[in-house]
């Protein structure tokens, strides 16, 4: 494995190779020494051309917890707005001997395509609205803790799922791991042919909520943005947060050893409400804190390659 | 010119249809069939054609050769000199320049510069709005009165999607006999972010999706404004299944409506986009095989009316960025009729007399030109294409005359090429090689 691009490029065997491996590195989180001397001598850039916090902040956390040695670059520092090619500016970095870009874009599709460009490894950390792999990981991570094997469980997905490239690693990798999914939003916040990819790839597609939520074991709420209303996708954030909101009401309809997940930054109130998102069964800050871990376990499975991880 | 000698091209497939000779003498075709080799004067050269096809001039209603303003990425002469290495003897110039051609100065510029190149005869394409914006028209006919006498109006790149503005284009150009060749993309259906045709891909892609009903929609409005007001519109590269449904409807009701599609929607597909190579990204984007295959079909049946390339050349960097930032267009006058060729002719659905309908004679006719598309009839001007039906090549990029690489046919192998292109008697091009444009050689 060079790159982490897309869920699709991996097995389900590496995936579950890779949260194991996950394991042991939370373990590192408790130590009060955390500090792996595995990535010593490597470099990794955190090449961020859109605003992140929690992304950029873990994945530097977990090259700077296994010992490498990690900057972090913007895209608007750099010669990007200034009329050079994509291409240019990542081969500038390329040349300098990295080991490793992790990219985040607001483009679909520019970590593969740099991939192509550079011989570095390159780790995606969410491209547009196609994927956010590392996301994908990290919240299968924290389902399986808390649920155990996916295998035949069933989730459901709901939000902005045309915009969200949490939504389209998740469904990968829940898919590959054996989870049975249900996408549940507005007809027009649904990804683009959704019902020919659900035929394609067996997964349900649901307008109702309310139906859904009593079948679930676990519900992943994505986030909605407001702006999303001038674009037309809904009428108002009232009636969006009525019909498929997780609201107070909805929390009832959950069986009882059902959980609650959402990638953040959450928009409380709209898609869920205080109630499901401080709820005992809420992973939310697990979520984050299995975010440093599956990221340690993805550096540690692109640059160090097979072999004990301690 | 003058110099030419006389030229016997011998046992050449004429149009498809019978093997015979063709005498060109001055430029011009003197005489077809058994005449020809007793009309043949003294110092006559030949050219022995046997196994070759002999179609007229090809004409392309849709290139972009991007002078004035970016001759980095294409000048006329190296357009033209792409075009005559694809077979053809005239160009439709797009009028998306800097500055844009919307004046008879810059359409008269246009036109200079094609005859000083000398490979192809450049036809400037005039802008249907002032600067390309929408919102006033252009001097549509004091480009029509100029040296260069535009015919073709076109806003390509951008739809005149004000219905009333399109209205009085239409009203206006029928004065000259002027066509409005519409770029047809709903600007509210489909914005300028959106780039990857619409469905299941470009759901799971994550890429701005442009749906087929952002065209048909345009077209349907269009056709029913043609109707309207009695005038001629052409619907640039069309891309949909829906938009030839319509365009059938229209012709059926006897509408003025011609359509052209170009060699990569009959060919290439949506799929091309699963690695978020640049190069595929075109607008009109590349639609899913159910849509190439109804093209084909509309082509062949003649509800669409012709081929045209869209020749979009475009410099290596602004063609290396994310897929959603890069460029929009792809090369395509080398290598048209050589796709036509395999898509159409090699799979049994158009004869070489429909290639010589659908990319030299009718397209010739929709932008008026007089002196092109005549066919091969004696006294036509003789603006001729000698095709080899049956050889294979494949396509290396690096050796395109255009300036510019953005070639989603490189490494393909396509049946059928070129053997030589004819712009009144003489050779501009033979074998893809572009041929002296000043000297008098023939090919003998």
């Amino acid at each position: 494995m060079k790159h982490l691009l897309s869920i699709a490029d991996l097995a389900p065997e590496e995936i579950t190779s890779i949260l194991d491996t996950a394991v042991s590195m939370h373990e590192v989180q408790d130590r009060q020494v955390k500090k792996l001397p595995t990535l010593r001598g490597r470099t990794v850039i955190n090449f961020f051309f859109e605003d992140s916090t929690r992304t950029r902040a873990s994945f530097e956390i977990a090259g700077k917890w296994m010992s490498a040695d990690t900057i972090n670059l913007t895209g608007k520092g750099t010669s990007v707005s200034k009329g050079e090619s994509l291409r240019d500016t990542v081969l500038t970095i390329d040349a300098m001997g990295v080991d490793m870009m992790i990219i985040r874009h607001p483009a679909s599709g520019a970590p593969a395509q740099i991939a192509d460009w550079v011989d570095c490894s390159i780790v995606n950390a969410g491209d547009g609205t196609h994927e956010h792999p590392s996301q994908a990981l990290l919240d299968a991570y924290t389902l399986r803790r808390s649920l155990g094997e996916l295998e035949g469980r069933h989730v459901a997905i709901v939000g902005d799922l045309t915009h969200s490239r949490v939504l389209r690693s998740n469904l990968l990798c829940l898919r590959a791991l054996g989870a049975h999914v249900t996408l549940v939003a507005p007809p027009t916040l649904m990804p683009s042919g959704v019902h020919a990819w659900a035929a394609a790839d067996g997964f349900d597609v649901s307008y109702d909520l309310d139906e859904v939520l009593p079948q679930v074991d676990a519900v992943m709420m994505l986030r909605v943005q407001r702006e999303r209303m001038s674009g037309g996708y809904f009428p108002t954030a009232k009636e969006y947060a009525v019909t498929y909101g997780l609201t107070p009401r909805r929390l009832g309809l959950l069986q009882d050893h059902a959980v609650i997940c959402h990638p953040g930054p959450m928009n409380r109130g709209l898609e869920i409400s205080a109630d499901a998102a401080d709820a005992a069964r809420s992973l939310v800050l697990d979520q984050v804190s299995a975010g440093v871990a599956v990221r340690m376990s993805i550096l540690y499975h692109l640059l160090a390659g097979e072999g004990d991880a301690q | 010119m003058s110099t030419t000698p006389p030229l016997l091209i011998t046992g050449a497939d004429i149009e498809g249809e019978g093997a015979g000779d063709v005498l060109v003498v001055d430029g011009t075709i003197r005489a077809v069939g058994a005449d020809a080799a007793a009309e043949a004067p003294q110092d006559t050269q030949r050219l022995d054609a046997d196994g070759l096809v002999l179609l007229p001039g090809l004409v392309d209603l849709h290139t972009h050769l991007r002078e004035p303003g970016r001759e980095d990425a294409e000048t006329v002469e190296s357009g033209s000199q792409a075009a005559a290495v694809g077979g053809f003897t005239a160009v439709l110039a797009m009028a998306n320049t800097t500055p844009v051609t919307d004046s008879a100065e810059v359409a008269e510029t246009v036109l200079d510069l094609g005859r000083r190149a000398g490979y192809v005869d450049v036809h400037p394409v005039g802008a249907v709005t002032k600067a390309l914006a929408g919102e006033e028209l252009a001097e549509l006919g004091l480009m029509a009165r100029s040296r260069a006498r535009v015919r073709v109006f076109s806003d390509d790149g951008r739809c005149v999607h004000d219905a009333r503005l399109m209205r009085r284009a239409l009203e206006y150009v029928k004065a000259f006999d002027g066509v409005v060749s519409q770029h047809a993309q709903d600007p509210r259906l489909a914005d300028g972010t959106a780039c990857c045709h619409e469905g299941e891909l470009s759901g799971r892609l994550g890429l701005p999706g442009w749906p087929g009903v952002a065209e048909e929609t345009i077209v349907a409005r269009d056709v029913m404004l043609a109707r309207h007001t009695g005038s001629r519109v052409h619907v640039a590269h069309v891309s949909t299944a829906g938009s030839v449904e319509v365009v059938r409807w229209a012709k059926a009701q006897g509408i003025a409506v011609t359509a052209e599609v170009t060699p990569h929607h009959l060919m290439l597909t949506e799929d091309e986009l699963v690695g978020y190579d640049p190069t595929f990204k075109v607008n009109p984007p590349l639609r899913p095989s159910e849509d190439a295959l109804v093209l084909r079909q509309a082509l062949a049946d003649g509800t669409i009316d012709a081929v045209a390339t869209d020749h979009a050349p475009h410099v290596r960097q602004d063609k290396e960025h994310a897929f959603a930032d890069a460029a929009f267009g792809m090369l395509g006058l080398e290598t048209a009729l050589p796709v036509v060729s395999t898509v159409m002719v090699a799979e049994g659905l158009m004869t070489w007399s429909d290639v010589a309908r659908t990319m030299s004679t009718t397209p010739a006719h929709i932008a008026r030109l007089t002196d092109q598309g005549q066919g091969v009839v004696a006294g036509a001007s003789a603006h001729l294409t000698l095709v080899d039906p049956t050889r294979t090549h494949t396509v290396d990029r690096t050796l395109s005359r255009s300036l510019s690489r953005n070639n989603p046919w490189h490494g393909r192998t396509l049946t059928g090429a070129v053997h030589l292109t004819m712009l009144r008697g003489r050779v501009t091009a033979r074998k893809g090689l572009v041929w002296g444009n000043t000297t008098e050689e023939s090919d003998q």
